[in-house]
């Protein structure tokens, strides 16, 4: 195991930022730490690097206890949000800084600046000073920096955080390619579910500074522990309804409600691909108009707006949208195949509840084939009664 | 009519009006600045070069010139250090009392030179707080070297600081600790990482701190004493010489503290140009500097 943190915690005078974390990472893993802004997820890192100290728990680096290790004792490498290159000395120097530092014998270090030179695809600039570099060109100069002492973990804070859409993308893929080849045990922090589901071995899933969850991308993706992670990874339509006359209701919804007393508020949630859209009208229950279509590469979103102005999030493949023929502002029908009663909303997640036989045919099966790609714009999607 | 041809544009202001301000402002600089200057070294060497010559080499002169190259060793360097120290706890720290400090910093610069120096004459003066204390231990501060320092110290001290904290401000502490995720020491961080990213703004302000330290009148003459060839700073000689009617061996002087600004100017165009292509960041921000010059016309 190449990191581990037992019950870290970390308070800022009397609030608490981070409360009781654990988790591990082995060897060579590549994890990211996920989380809105300001859930703790930095604050962990950072305490993983030793540049703030826990008020409470151990953290572990290759099973040695660190919590009294300076900085310079634990031989991490971290790159920083807005990469902090030296802006006073060249991309070769800046490689070389901690090799300098270390001691390292004066060919040694040309040859590694230069090996790390061609890993990151930079032969050739190391005269150049960082005000000469794009964004990407200096993200990976703070890479190679961050590399060149062999270091035992990689620390990334928001790697790709300051640098727009297109380079983010190439170098997310240039990430996972450069892990592969090194195999250095790497954790990275974002607020990005889809950099995370992308680049990530696993996910430490942080909400108000404690875990939410740890797992896969498929884990987390497919079987969400709470409301907030479901939410927070965009794959969630949630609904508080009243129970009248034994079903809950929200406007034209309806989902069975046995055994609770009317009155009671119950707050539902279904996954966007457990929308079923049919353009005849008569095919589903519920009928809607599709008012927005977004094309997200193989998978689209699609927004349906009941006659109520309850808006709906659904997911279809390209292929599912072309075959039906669907346009926007067209009358639509749906159904929702399977649902949740949620609890509270870190409370662990409930079972999905079935709604097949309810109307009509069922589709195609086939929510685990989907891949766990774009859904960002669906963040924080849900809606909620007043 | 001339220029209706051209449609106007929204934003743009009218030629004549760029011609009459850009003529405005260069007829203002000929008259207040430019002539003057060339007046000044007119006279120095309106009686030959061999008499500029010799009004420098005159002892009295030479004397004033070394006690001025003294006064400057001293407050420059203690000067830069306080103002290294200063600044990073500015920029780099939070607490309390950060804005009395940065007022404090720069008090010398609202306070006339006069009082300035009035205020060190108060305490270490004869008729001063410790005035007494000293004369019965023979230790003389005032009307003598000690003196001079402390006052040019005092008028001295915003200068480095106040070039340095908004470079450092801007520069943030990121690099720092990068430097020490690496395996940096707090030292190797400083000399390798914090210093080199400020050098020219560091250098900025040591250049108009050693500008004002020779060049400044008013503090020093209340504390000086104006003992020719023992307390008197070149800026005093200039002023006693003249007051002498030697006006040309004054105008001698004086033109060596004008070269003394000029070379100022023309480092401070050298350190824009410097920082011209490195982020915005890091360019020194002018401030109230006042060089040799400008203490003459209060010298005549």
């Amino acid at each position: 195991m190449s990191i581990e943190l037992k019950k870290v915690s970390k308070q800022y005078g009397r609030e608490l930022a981070v409360e009781e974390v654990s988790f591990s990472v082995e060897d060579g893993e590549l994890v990211a730490l996920l989380g809105p802004s300001g859930c703790g997820k930095t604050t962990v890192l950072r305490m993983i690097a030793g540049l703030e100290q826990p008020t409470g728990g151990d953290i572990y680096i290759r099973a040695q206890r660190v919590n009294e290790l300076s900085v310079q004792e634990r031989n991490i490498g971290f790159v920083f949000q807005s990469y902090a290159l030296f802006k006073t000395m060249n991309v070769y120097k800046n490689i070389a800084f901690g090799l300098k530092i270390k001691k390292w014998k004066k060919a040694d270090i040309v040859t590694r600046v230069g090996d790390l030179l061609r890993l990151i695809g930079l032969e050739g600039l190391d005269h150049r000073y960082p005000h000469q570099l794009s964004g990407g060109q200096r993200q990976r100069v703070a890479m190679a920096r961050a590399l060149a002492p062999r270091p035992n973990v990689l620390l990334l804070d928001e790697p790709f955080g300051a640098v727009d859409a297109k380079i983010r993308q190439e170098l997310r893929e240039w990430l996972v390619r450069l892990h592969h080849d090194l195999s250095i045990t790497t954790v990275f922090v974002t607020h990005d579910q889809e950099e995370a589901m992308e680049v990530a071995n696993r996910i430490v899933i942080f909400s108000k500074g404690r875990v939410e969850q740890i797992g896969t991308p498929r884990e987390v993706y497919d079987h969400p522990a709470s409301e907030f992670v479901a939410r927070f990874i965009g794959v969630m339509n949630v609904f508080e309804l009243e129970v009248r006359r034994g079903m809950a209701r929200l406007h034209e919804l309806e989902f069975p409600a046995a055994g609770l007393a009317d009155g009671q508020r119950v707050r539902i949630g279904f996954r966007p691909y457990a929308v079923q859209v049919s353009p005849d009208l008569d095919h589903y229950r519920y009928r809607a108009v599709l008012r927005h279509t977004f094309f997200l590469g193989v998978m689209l979103r699609v927004e349906l707006q009941l006659a109520s102005g309850l808006t709906i999030r659904g997911r279809m493949t390209k292929e599912e949208y072309e075959h039906l023929g669907l346009a926007d502002d067209q009358e639509v029908s749906f159904q929702i195949r399977q649902y949740r009663v949620l609890g509270n909303e870190n409370t662990p997640l409930p079972p999905e509840i079935s709604t097949a036989g309810d109307t009509a045919p069922v589709r195609r099966e086939s929510p685990v084939d989907e891949p766990p790609a774009s859904d960002k714009e669906s963040v924080g999607s849900s809606e909620k009664l007043p | 009519m001339t220029g209706s041809s051209t449609a106007p544009r929204g934003c743009e202001d009218p030629r004549w009006l760029k011609g009459l301000l850009l003529a405005a402002s260069l007829a203002f600089l000929l008259i207040f600045l430019l002539l003057p200057l060339l007046n000044l070294f007119a006279q120095a060497l309106s009686r030959g070069g061999r008499f500029y010559l010799a009004s420098l080499l005159s002892a009295d002169t030479r004397s004033a010139i070394r006690l001025t190259l003294l006064v400057a060793a001293i407050c420059v360097p203690l000067n830069t250090v306080f103002g290294l120290a200063a600044a990073w706890a500015v920029a780099k720290f939070e607490f309390r009392g950060k804005t009395l400090l940065v007022t404090l910093i720069d008090l010398p610069f609202s306070v006339s030179p006069v009082v300035s120096g009035s205020m060190y004459l108060f305490l270490f003066g004869l008729q001063g707080l410790f005035g007494s204390w000293l004369d019965a231990r023979d230790i003389q501060i005032v009307f003598a070297v000690p003196g001079l320092v402390l006052v040019t110290m005092f008028v001295t001290i915003p200068f480095v600081a106040r070039e340095l904290i908004p470079v450092m401000q801007a520069t943030g502490t990121e690099q720092e600790q990068a430097a020490i995720t690496l395996g940096a020491s707090g030292w190797q961080t400083f000399w390798h990482v914090s210093l080199p990213s400020v050098k020219w703004g560091l250098l900025y302000g040591v250049i108009l701190c050693n500008a004002r330290a020779m060049g400044e009148f008013g503090a020093v003459s209340v504390v000086s004493g104006h003992i020719t060839g023992l307390t008197d700073t070149m800026p005093l000689r200039v002023e006693k010489l003249y007051n002498e009617y030697n006006g040309a061996a004054a105008f001698a002087v004086a033109s060596l503290l004008a070269m003394l600004a000029l070379v100022t100017l023309l480092v401070k165009t050298f350190l824009e140009g410097r920082t011209a292509g490195e982020p915005a960041s890091i360019q020194p921000v002018i401030i109230g500097a006042r060089a040799g010059v400008s203490n003459l016309s209060r010298a005549k």
